[in-house]
């Protein structure tokens, strides 16, 4: 069954920020935590919440739609799919994303999109992601 | 810099905006943090102009692996304090470090005196003084909050600000980084004031290729897994540094009102524990730090009759139920909470006001002062007469005021009492009474501070020591702690941090180190420091602790002055033959 990432218990988020580290790491080979297609940030300083941007793995996705290319595809259980070789750079679904959590990567000129792997779910000390089945996937 | 061969120092001059930026390679082998910090430092600064001068410099530096190894989490400010009037070294988590390292600098160089209140906006492509005027006068809470609406980058960027206290020169104003963390020891928070920087925006974007991906992936994973998934630092998510209120307590080693005592008779109401059960609202961690440790409490204050409350989220640890309780008689949470909050507000460093208040305190009682000078008298435990003290030193509201703005040593020095006012080395000692090496640790450190050493961790071995093994130990302990700064991990994973992680560490990321590398880094800052620290006059044989600490008894017992006066001997023996060495 496929899986999509949530942040079910951002209310135990410590702001660490190992999973921005892990995704960098991991996928993109970057020390860099912008260089991650999640991003951990205040909402009124440290006596505020701590959020997450993270992709809502839509099931009709307005980024696959923008792209004019084909390099992003719906993926089962929702999301999408990025194949690099097919990227122009355009931004297209960065603008398009209806919830503005696509970065830019300025070293590869594509933007960095979340697979749904979780790896960073992997790297949060307090369970406050999780990777959800998604039981009605075609 | 990651994956070069040299730092990268930004130089910022106040007085003209001229800003510099260098690459030098032969700064390299310091590796960053306390060491890079330390050079830098002996370039800049003036050794005999007052510490307040506008051509004395601030260095904040961090290391090779901040951020991108769990717990390398800190910035190392050093300047020259105008507390003691020789090296200022303080250390600060937050996000500074994160903030530094993808801006692309590993330290700042900050000279000069503005022409009028500016903060320093820096990110990876500009560096920017803007008009601070607005913000001068706020506190320290509201000058963050408009800065945080003013600038962007949510999430990954610090600003440190000054409050009042900064801005009138008080010598233990401190500087606060992402509000609940600060530079708070010796005082830069005075040193922002005299060149009328209200604060530090610092952000930036820079991206940095892995060079050998399978190899960082492992030593990464290695150190998280051993932070979350071993007990080594279960002490500092779990209750947090407030776990010694007890600890201290059972060992008599609690100094309570002023050191007239080692234990309190309220520690049970004051405890980690207490404060966990009761009052603990969450806790937050320091960018790229799993563990979390920043334990903050809720202070819920009531403003009206029909019940009208506010509420407001302070940071907590030992240090501050310390300096801000046992030191002053508050037996009560809330009345901790309170102080906090005023000292948070008008950027003091709680060490720093809570050894000047109890000092004060027994000086009144002594009719050495007149403590109705500064509004209201002092009595131990009274949470209202020490919020208007704080308020009435900020704004320096009488001569008495003033005084106490210098910090306890000064103070003394002004009206007596010096045998009674908590400070080694000129600066206000930490929270344990625990014996000789604590004493004598912070009187040689360089930093004059608990943790350059750990003498209170060398006196709470379990046999008696002898001298040679408590110098021995305390010069070891400050040598590898100076290597460690270097990195500028945060202490409390030194023992995740041991040798073979460090150097597992910076070979997964291109640096080539080995033991011996480490072991001369330690010894060679360690030596930088002495020479920094005398060249700003200080006399490593002239050094004294005040009457107190014999006269109360330690966990081990009351101290004796002689042995003391022994034991400063046998270091000063040690430190002849480490310069005979160099």
């Amino acid at each position: 069954m496929p899986k999509r990432l949530t942040a079910p218990a951002m209310d135990r988020c410590i702001g660490c920020y190992s999973c921005m580290l892990a995704c960098a790491r991991i996928n993109y080979g970057s020390f860099s935590p912008r260089h991650a297609a999640l991003q951990i940030r205040t909402k009124g300083g440290m006596q505020g919440n701590l959020v997450a941007d993270i992709c809502r793995a839509c099931k009709q996705p307005a980024c696959a739609e923008a792209c004019p290319t084909g390099a992003l595809t719906p993926r089962p259980g929702g999301g999408v799919r990025f194949d690099p070789e097919k990227c122009i750079g355009c931004q297209a679904c960065m603008h398009a994303c209806p919830v503005q959590v696509i970065q830019w990567s300025e070293a590869s000129q594509t933007p960095i999109v979340c697979k749904q792997c979780g790896i960073c779910v992997q790297y949060c000390p307090h369970d406050s992601l999780a990777m959800e089945e998604v039981p009605d996937a075609e | 810099m990651l994956n070069e061969t040299y730092v990268k120092i930004l130089d910022v001059d106040l007085t003209t905006g001229r800003v510099q930026v260098s690459r030098r390679e032969d700064l390299f082998a310091y590796l960053g943090g306390s060491g890079l910090a330390t050079a830098l430092l002996r370039e800049h600064v003036r050794p005999g102009d007052d510490a307040l001068a506008p051509q004395q410099p601030i260095i904040l530096a961090i290391g090779p692996l901040s951020t991108i190894y769990p717990a390398v989490t800190k910035a190392v400010a050093m300047f020259k304090s105008p507390l003691n009037n020789e090296l200022g070294e303080s250390h600060a988590g937050g996000r500074i470090a994160l903030a530094m390292r993808y801006a692309g600098y590993d330290a700042l160089v900050i000279r000069g005196r503005a022409p009028r209140p500016v903060y320093l906006y820096i990110d990876s492509h500009h560096v920017e003084l803007k008009r601070a005027d607005t913000l001068w006068g706020m506190d320290a809470e509201e000058a963050g909050r408009v800065l945080r609406d003013l600038e962007p980058g949510r999430g990954h960027r610090s600003i440190m600000r000054i409050g009042p206290a900064g801005e009138n020169l008080v010598r233990y104003a401190l500087v606060n980084c992402e509000t609940y963390r600060h530079f708070g020891r010796l005082g830069l928070g005075a040193v922002f004031g005299s060149k009328l920087l209200k604060g530090i925006y610092i952000s930036g974007d820079c991206d940095f290729p892995i060079p050998d991906r399978k190899a960082y992936n492992r030593v990464y994973t290695a150190i998280y897994k051993r932070m979350i998934e071993t007990e080594v630092m279960q002490k500092y998510h779990d209750l947090g540094t407030p776990v010694n209120i007890l600890a201290l307590q059972e060992l008599g080693a609690l100094p309570t009102r002023n050191l007239q005592s080692g234990r309190f008779e309220m520690a049970h109401e004051i405890s980690g524990e207490a404060f966990a059960d009761h009052d603990l609202l969450r806790k937050v961690a320091c960018a790229g730090c799993p563990i979390g440790c920043i334990h903050i409490g809720l202070l819920r204050q009531q403003f009206g009759p029909e019940h009208e409350y506010s509420w407001a989220g302070m940071s907590y640890d030992h240090e501050v139920l310390y300096s801000l309780g046992t030191l002053l008689g508050i037996g009560t949470r809330h009345g901790i909470l309170r102080l906090i909050n005023r000292v948070a507000q008008k950027g003091l460093d709680a060490i720093g006001t809570g050894v000047t208040l109890a000092w004060a305190t027994e000086a009144a009682g002594r009719g050495l002062i007149d403590t109705r000078e500064l509004g209201k008298s002092l009595a131990f435990g009274d949470v209202e007469g020490y919020e208007n003290a704080i308020d009435a030193i900020v704004v320096g509201k009488s001569e008495l005021a003033r005084t106490l703005a210098l910090g306890a040593a000064g103070a003394a020095e002004r009206y007596g009492g010096s045998d009674f006012a908590l400070t080694l080395g000129g600066n206000p000692v930490a929270g344990y009474h625990t014996g000789y090496a604590n004493v004598l640790g912070q009187l040689v450190g360089a930093r004059h501070s608990h943790v350059d050493n750990a003498g209170y961790s060398i006196d709470q071995k379990p046999r008696e020591l002898s001298d040679e093994e408590i110098v021995d130990g305390l010069i070891a302990e400050e040598q590898e702690r100076d290597a460690l700064t270097s990195l500028a991990i945060c202490l409390f994973a030194r023992k995740v941090y041991d040798r073979p992680t460090v150097l597992a560490a910076l070979n997964a990321i291109g640096i080539p180190w080995h033991e011996e590398d480490w072991v001369a880094l330690g010894q060679r800052i360690y030596r930088d420091k002495v020479a920094l620290k005398e060249s700003f006059g200080f006399d490593y044989r002239a050094l004294k602790a005040p009457a107190r600490f014999f006269e109360t008894p330690s966990m081990h017992g009351k101290l004796e002055p002689e042995r003391l006066r022994r034991l400063l001997a046998l270091f000063n023996e040690r430190l002849d033959a480490t310069r005979a060495a160099a």
